[in-house]
């Protein structure tokens, strides 16, 4: 099952699984977005893009394009990504 | 006497922590602004008395989340922080961080605190703990972040004088650094990293590697050292994105010991306010009130204050022409520098409300909400959701405008955003707007509309719709590569603070009244200096040829007509006279003659100075009527007899002050901005031509 951000409905919750280094800009990680935190999606815009989630804390706005590079699981197992993994 | 011992305090945290405010606390009106050498960025820096002895230099950084910038002016704090040989190298870091947010507070934290620098905490909003429900051990948290710990309220003015007293005697804060996430990722990697620069500490040379611009303060050696790691980029990027997951780790460690928060206090006021702030029908219609508000407010509650200021130098003008002597230095004053200094004040109660009204809605979090609703239409133009806040401070003045356009990542969005911010419907072109209408547009009603109000109306939709088209255009011409990130933080809402929004509008004001204020003063003591001027052989002779002229046709005249037609000689021949009537084949089509291209010359340094060039020429002309400029334009006849200022001609001047690039402040802040004379070039050459070719069709259609 490859569930991303960008496919949960509003009021959904997951924990992230994956972001991987290549795809996702740092600051997106430096705001709170990693592996093993829960994430909620709260609003999609009206256009249905960007995407207003709650993640660690931080209420962020991101694009789909980068929502749908982050893999989720909506069960609550920790995935690092290998590249990752310390 | 002994002299005060000065230290450099820096500010740094993320934005919407209250860093200004504590820093309005701190400094009070002792603050002043400028620019860091080569960024047009704004230095905020203020004076701060600590003790009997000891005065503090607070600077206030720029609001980021990171040490690794994403934005220029992010990128400001990192050169700060890590310049030992800078003058605003800092003796203290306060880094202010949000009580409710903690945690991302102290990534931010931890990566400073790592420059080996001493470093307070200071947790701010600590009167909302209870209400949140949160509660901290900061006997644990000092110890664990090997730092002092300050709980303040900066808008209540709490916690303030502890505040101080760290910086001045800190129990903990000393220079050790708090993570040592470099063992933990790739020992050898940075071994070598180490042993390459033995001269800084290891973290530093990290930043150096993945970070800095500038290295000019690294010697050869180390800067070749540089350019070998950054070879590969993809290990770099790993190492970045395993740091950032390690400093987590051991924040989450600590917080787990020193921070509660009791989750059932949660507020959900905020969810309320989101969910119809951005309703797909909701958000839109706020927002386009609020937008429509924000044009009532800026032309009609700024009408009444610039009446005034227009009244009180029109009666200064004549007050000095009555009282002062005559002679050049005099007409100077009043010719030149007074309708000058004039034109500047005028937009004051403009400029004013405007930033008054975009400062309560960034302060309140709105503005995050409309760069969430307009983020996919303004991306179909190649901009970004940021690009809102340039747009609609466009039409106040585009120079603060294309300055707020710095925080949109993304080269591409932010170069189209400066480009097309210039159509949007300055301040600046209302005087001509406003004259040439009440010239061509009958003062009559349609549908209970205002003739020449709806004129008004269609003309700021025409500079809107030609931004978003041009941005449309240059979206899909610019082959410019840039990785672009939207990632905005949706902040909490809040009342605003009246002193931060004080703050605010006085330093925007002034920025715009010395910046515009110097070009559009250097501009009017050129004119006149060009109009009271000229060539030997005609300008100076005026006098002898107009004489010899009325003597040969021997037409009876008065003093007063022999003055005037000396005085339009001098005009025609003075060196203005002559560029005026250089260019005129060339905006004939336009339907203009030769005093319309004097004001279009001078007009091109600032639009609004066309009115008062067209005041001073037929002033000059005519130096002892009293009848208003309107009048004056009203009554100028062409040479087959009809008005000068008739439909064609005032619609095709309309036309081209709607597309024109007639500012030079605006060139000056886009090279800056875009660090190249490249863009501003194309955007004056691109502008003007589509500004004389949309006139010349206006002006052949219609006549």
């Amino acid at each position: 099952m490859n569930k991303t951000i960008a496919d949960l409905q509003i009021g959904e919750k997951g924990i992230i699984a994956q972001v991987c280094f290549n795809d996702i800009p740092l600051k997106l990680l430096e705001m709170g977005c990693m592996p093993g935190k829960e994430v909620e999606l709260v609003q999609i815009a009206p256009l249905k893009d960007p995407l207003y989630i709650i993640v660690n804390g931080s209420h962020l706005a991101i694009r789909k394009e980068i929502a749908a590079l982050i893999k989720i699981e909506v069960a609550t197992k920790k995935n690092l990504c290998e590249e990752i993994k310390s | 006497m002994r002299r005060d011992k000065v230290i450099n305090v820096a500010l740094v945290g993320n934005p919407n922590t209250g860093k200004t405010s504590l820093f309005n606390q701190l400094t009070g009106l002792n603050q002043k602004v400028g620019n860091y050498p080569g960024v047009t960025v704004d230095k905020k820096q203020g004076k701060c008395k600590l003790s009997e002895s000891v005065t503090a230099n607070i600077i206030d950084l720029p609001g980021t989340y990171s040490i690794n910038p994403n934005t220029i002016d992010e990128s400001i704090v990192l050169e700060t922080l890590i310049n030992t040989k800078s003058a605003d190298y800092p003796d203290v870091i306060i880094v202010v961080a949000d009580v409710v947010n903690i945690k991302r507070n102290l990534l931010l934290f931890s990566q400073i605190k790592d420059l080996e620098i001493p470093t307070i905490l200071a947790v701010n909003m600590a009167d909302e703990m209870t209400k949140k429900g949160i509660s901290i051990d900061i006997d644990l948290l000092q110890k664990e972040l090997k730092s002092d710990v300050v709980l303040i309220s900066a808008r209540k003015n709490k916690g303030i004088k502890d505040l101080k007293g760290s910086i001045l005697n800190p129990k903990i804060a000393k220079h050790t650094a708090l993570s040592d996430f470099s063992k933990r990722m790739d020992i050898d990697f940075f071994n070598g990293i180490e042993a390459d620069f033995k001269k800084h500490s290891l973290y530093k040379a990290w930043l150096y590697i993945t970070q800095l611009n500038d290295m000019s303060f690294l010697t050869e050696e180390e800067q070749l050292h540089i350019e070998k790691y950054r070879k590969d980029e993809k290990k770099l990027a790993k190492l970045q994105h395993k740091e950032t997951v390690l400093r987590y780790q051991q924040i989450n460690a600590i917080l787990k010991k020193t921070y509660v928060v009791d989750a059932t206090k949660a507020t959900t006021l905020r969810a309320k306010l989101d969910r119809v702030l951005t309703h797909k029908v909701f958000g839109y219609v706020i927002f386009a009130s609020i937008l429509m508000l924000i044009f009532q407010a800026v032309f009609d509650l700024a009408s009444v204050p610039m009446d005034f200021i227009d009244k009180t130098f029109a009666s200064l003008g004549e007050y000095a022409k009555a009282n002062l002597p005559e002679g050049k230095l005099f007409d100077l004053i009043t010719d030149g520098i007074i309708p000058g200094i004039g034109g500047i004040i005028i937009f004051i109660p403009q400029i004013v409300i405007l930033f008054l009204l975009v400062a309560i809605l960034e302060e309140t979090g709105y503005m995050s909400r409309v760069v969430f609703l307009m983020d996919k239409i303004m991306r179909r133009f190649g901009m970004s959701g940021k690009s809102v806040v340039p747009l609609i401070s466009g039409t106040a003045c585009a120079i603060p405008a294309i300055m707020a356009a710095r925080n949109i990542s993304g080269f591409k969005a932010r170069l189209i955003t400066i480009l097309v911010t210039p159509f949007t419907t300055c301040s600046a072109r209302i005087p001509v707007y406003a004259i040439i209408i009440a010239l061509i547009i009958p003062e009559e009603r349609f549908l209970g509309f205002s003739l020449q109000g709806l004129t008004l109306m269609l003309l700021y939709l025409l500079g809107f719709l030609s931004a978003i088209t041009s941005a449309y255009l240059l979206h899909k011409l610019l082959k410019v590569k840039s990785k672009s990130y939207f990632i905005i933080e949706m902040p909490n809402y809040k009342l605003p603070s009246l002193k931060n929004i004080g703050y605010t509008i006085l330093e925007k004001t002034k920025a715009f009244v010395f910046e515009a204020g110097k070009i559009i003063l250097a501009i009017s003591i050129i004119l006149w200096f060009l109009a009271t001027n000229g060539p030997k052989q005609t300008f100076q002779k005026a006098n002898e040829i107009v004489e010899k002229e009325i003597k040969r046709n021997k037409k009876p005249h008065t003093e007063t007509e022999r003055n005037t037609e000396i005085a339009k000689y001098k005009l025609e021949h003075s060196y203005l006279g002559i560029m005026g009537k250089t260019i005129e084949p060339m905006i004939k089509p336009l339907g203009y003659d030769w005093k319309i291209g004097i004001a279009l010359i001078s007009s091109f340094a600032a639009r609004e100075v066309f009115v008062g060039t067209l005041a001073t020429i037929y002033n000059v002309e005519n130096p002892d009527d009293e009848a208003s400029i309107k009048d004056r334009m009203r009554a100028e006849i062409r040479p087959t007899g009809g008005k000068r200022f008739d439909f064609p001609t005032g619609m095709s001047l309309l036309i081209f002050y709607a597309f024109a690039m007639q500012c030079m402040g605006t060139l000056a802040v886009v090279k800056r901005e875009t660090n190249s004379w490249k863009w501003p070039i194309y955007q004056l050459i691109s502008m003007t031509l589509l500004a004389y070719i949309a006139a010349f069709i206006t002006y052949q259609v219609l006549s």
